[in-house]
């Protein structure tokens, strides 16, 4: 067999349901029945019913093809995935949306996501497949939602609420402007393996990889030296060497960000900003992280306006009651001492007690 | 007793358990069946089990393919090679249920029958297969119509929002579009050449579904430049259903150019002084439609940490029309590869680039005019630049 390259993704335009074909642009407006459920109308009348189920991201083909044979039942074989993880059921048959939702409950899928709920955590590979990891990503999202279900499943909160986890400081996804991101770190220098170095590693591409300068060569090993005192862990020279491996049992774990958001509703996209700068590894349910976690929810939850996300409630009542409320310890880790840190400092007497 | 208790432990719960779906392919394939044991060695030893990198690919394409070896392979033979493959999704990520079924059969045969639907960049990832099914899995994919994504220092597989697929709210055609750049830019997709990654995202509006703005070197977000279209009635009867549209819509308004009538029930928008942030047109959908005068913002430089922070997309071109054959944006996108190209150090995101030369540098370098849209606020210290030709 001849390799064909470069011919590209399937065409959309053969994938999308009769209905989106139909009237494709021409959407008029949408509403949320219940939880999962969308119903968007386009100018011609037509409509199409969207069921939205939580996905747990590492799934087998055995699970595809079950959404597939659910799709063929309900949907005329037409499905689609949301950039959360989530599946979307796309239903132009009004009277298959109730039997859908209940098909898919009795099956023990998770119907929800929308409006104001907690969608589906965007995360990582961690331990399952990542070669720079400094937690697991999927066991840790796992309990967050099995923590938080009844969030899922309903729109009871203030606005949307998005967590996110990456596994490093790589982070792969947007986790660093999420309403809570969840960020493994490291907290030990990387240990130079000098064979190792030599024999794979070009030298100043390593030491131009370091953030903070903290490399040098080491001559007379023909290898590098960390200056200790500067290394904040991020673990790039381990991305460009991989004799400086930087992963420890007891230095690695998780820390906890809040309120980032992407969307300009309102506010414009901001960054997530450090409230817990280290959580143990803890597995296999990180009790510690899931607790952290539903404390900021529930404090938000119960403090913020309608319509106010995590970081614009925090804008409005100020970091200094953030802390005061959620009763998280302020620790030194949490002032910024990297490249813009005066930026973050306050140049005011007007602040709360 | 179990081999595994601490993931068993995380097959109960009601959120859909991974290790269940991990199971169930173990009980077809060693692999996964290794993965998991060598997984539940991770949570004992709480560190990861993988070595590090690894290069493998299929012919012709640079990327696509992510290495990956255990580094206990005596203990786990089954994934001592367990290398990922970057399936491009197709766009908006709608799928029939036969083209899912037909990608099924390909990673049954030659992986370990688990994937992540999708992964962070969008492709669908296909996780776990020796070095001697790449190329074999590869041949199968491109039978069934599936190309690779990218990897490596290459233009990353570009992804997009649902847009007018589903979406009152898109401003482009961003389904369309991202299949024509996806389309034109395959060599720049497969064969890494640049210094480091570049990632695309396309949002058909402000609300920015795939997080463009967080993560994209040139990020496109749809809007509009007219005025939002107002259905009166439809606003009276959001009113009558109890909205509290003083309260929720006009008072959270950024600008403030919205007055709302309580007796009249009726909405007049001050369109000159709107950002069209998006705030009334989420709440009010049926009332508020996006202007008919659309079109798309380009901002550029948007990263996640590594290497010198991480840093939102900013603004470069306040509005570009962005039709078919796409050629405006296309222009543009090559003159930015080129600078950064020629003036990036190895693994220097664009954005860091345009930081450490300068958005003077840049501007010029790609033909733009500056603008007051593009800052949030003019620089505030007296070190800046002329160019000593003007000084006469």
């Amino acid at each position: 067999m001849s390799t064909k390259t470069d011919f590209g993704p399937p065409n959309y335009k053969e994938l999308l349901p009769p209905v989106i074909e139909k009237n494709y642009g021409q959407w008029k407006y949408h509403e949320r029945l219940q939880p999962g459920l969308l119903r968007h109308v386009a100018d011609s009348g037509d409509e199409i019913y969207t069921v939205r189920v939580g996905s747990p991201r590492l799934v087998s083909t055995d699970w595809i093809k079950d959404m597939c044979a659910i799709a063929d039942e309900y949907c005329g074989g037409y499905l689609r995935f949301t950039s959360r993880h989530n599946l979307e059921f796309l239903v132009s048959d009004k009277s298959k949306v109730e039997p859908l939702i209940a098909h898919l409950k009795a099956m023990g899928l998770p119907v929800g996501g929308t409006g104001h709920a907690i969608s589906n955590p965007v995360h990582t590979q961690g331990w399952i497949h990542c070669h720079t990891p400094a937690t697991d990503a999927s066991g840790i999202v796992k309990s967050v939602m099995d923590d938080l279900y009844e969030y899922f499943v309903d729109m009871k909160l203030p606005a949307y609420c998005r967590i996110s986890l990456a596994c490093c400081l790589n982070m792969c996804g947007a986790v660093h402007c999420s309403d809570i991101a969840i960020l493994g770190i490291h907290r030990k220098p990387p240990k130079v393996n000098h064979e190792i170095v030599q024999a794979k590693c070009e030298i100043p591409n390593v030491i131009a990889a370091c953030p903070t300068g903290a490399i040098r060569p080491d001559p007379k090993n023909k290898s590098l030296v960390v200056n200790e005192d500067r290394c904040m862990y991020c673990g790039n020279c381990y991305t460009m060497c991989p004799g400086m491996p930087v992963a420890d049992p007891v230095g690695d774990g998780v820390s906890i960000w809040v309120g980032g958001k992407i969307s300009s509703a309102r506010t414009p996209p901001k960054f997530s900003r450090l409230v817990i700068p280290f959580l143990p590894n803890n597995p296999p349910r990180w009790p510690e992280v899931t607790s952290a976690v539903r404390n900021i929810v529930e404090v938000w939850a119960s403090h913020a306006h309608k319509h106010e996300r995590m970081g614009e409630w925090i804008d409005r009542i100020g970091w200094e009651r953030f802390f005061d409320l959620s009763g998280i310890p302020f620790e030194v880790q949490l002032i910024d001492d990297f490249t813009m840190a005066s930026d973050t400092f306050r140049s005011t007497p007007t602040f709360k007690w | 007793m179990s081999e595994t208790p601490q993931l068993d432990e995380l097959e109960k719960g009601p959120w859909p358990s991974f290790v269940t779906e991990m199971k169930r392919a173990a009980e077809k394939k060693d692999s996964a069946k290794d993965l998991i044991n060598q997984l539940e060695r991770s949570y004992e030893d709480r560190v990861g089990h993988w070595k590090h990198g690894g290069i493998v690919g299929v012919k012709g394409y640079g990327g696509g393919v992510i290495g990956r070896y255990s580094d206990l392979p005596a203990e786990f033979p089954a994934v001592s090679e367990f290398h990922t493959l970057r399936v491009n999704q197709p766009s908006g990520w709608f799928y029939t249920t036969d083209i899912l079924r037909q990608l099924c059969e390909v990673w049954d045969k030659h992986g370990s029958g688990l994937t992540n639907m999708h992964g962070a960049t969008g492709d669908i990832i296909l996780l776990g297969a020796p070095t001697s099914a790449l190329q074999p899995a590869f041949d199968d994919l491109a039978e069934i119509g599936f190309d690779l994504g990218g990897s490596g220092s290459d233009m990353r597989t570009p992804s997009c929002c649902v847009g007018p697929g589903r979406c009152e709210y898109a401003c482009i055609d961003t389904l369309d579009f991202l299949y024509d750049i996806t389309m034109q830019y395959q060599n720049e997709l497969h064969r890494p050449m640049f210094p480091y990654k570049s990632k695309i995202k396309v949002s058909g509006c402000p609300n920015d579904c795939v997080a463009a703005v967080p993560r994209s070197d040139i990020a496109i977000l749809g809007t509009w430049r007219d005025n939002i279209q107002v259905d009166q009635a439809a606003v009276a009867q959001y009113a009558a259903e109890g909205m509290d549209i003083s309260g929720e819509v006009v008072a959270l308004c950024p600008t403030k150019c919205m007055v709302y009538d309580a007796a009249a029930r009726t909405l007049t928008i001050d369109d000159k002084e709107c950002n069209r942030c998006m705030h009334c047109l989420n709440l009010m959908s049926k009332a508020l439609r996006i202007g008919k005068e659309r079109g798309a913002t380009i901002l550029v430089g948007g990263k996640a940490p590594i290497v010198h922070g991480a840093m939102l997309s900013h603004v470069i071109v306040p509005f570009m029309k962005l039709e078919p054959p796409y050629t405006e944006f296309k222009e543009l996108l090559e003159k930015i590869w080129d600078w950064w190209d020629e003036n990036g150090k190895m693994r220097e995101r664009l954005g860091e680039l345009i930081n450490r030369l300068g958005m003077r540098n840049f501007l010029k370098a790609v033909d733009l005019e500056p603008l007051p849209q593009m800052i949030k606020v003019p620089r505030a210290n007296p070190y800046y630049f002329w160019d000593q030709e003007e000084v006469k």
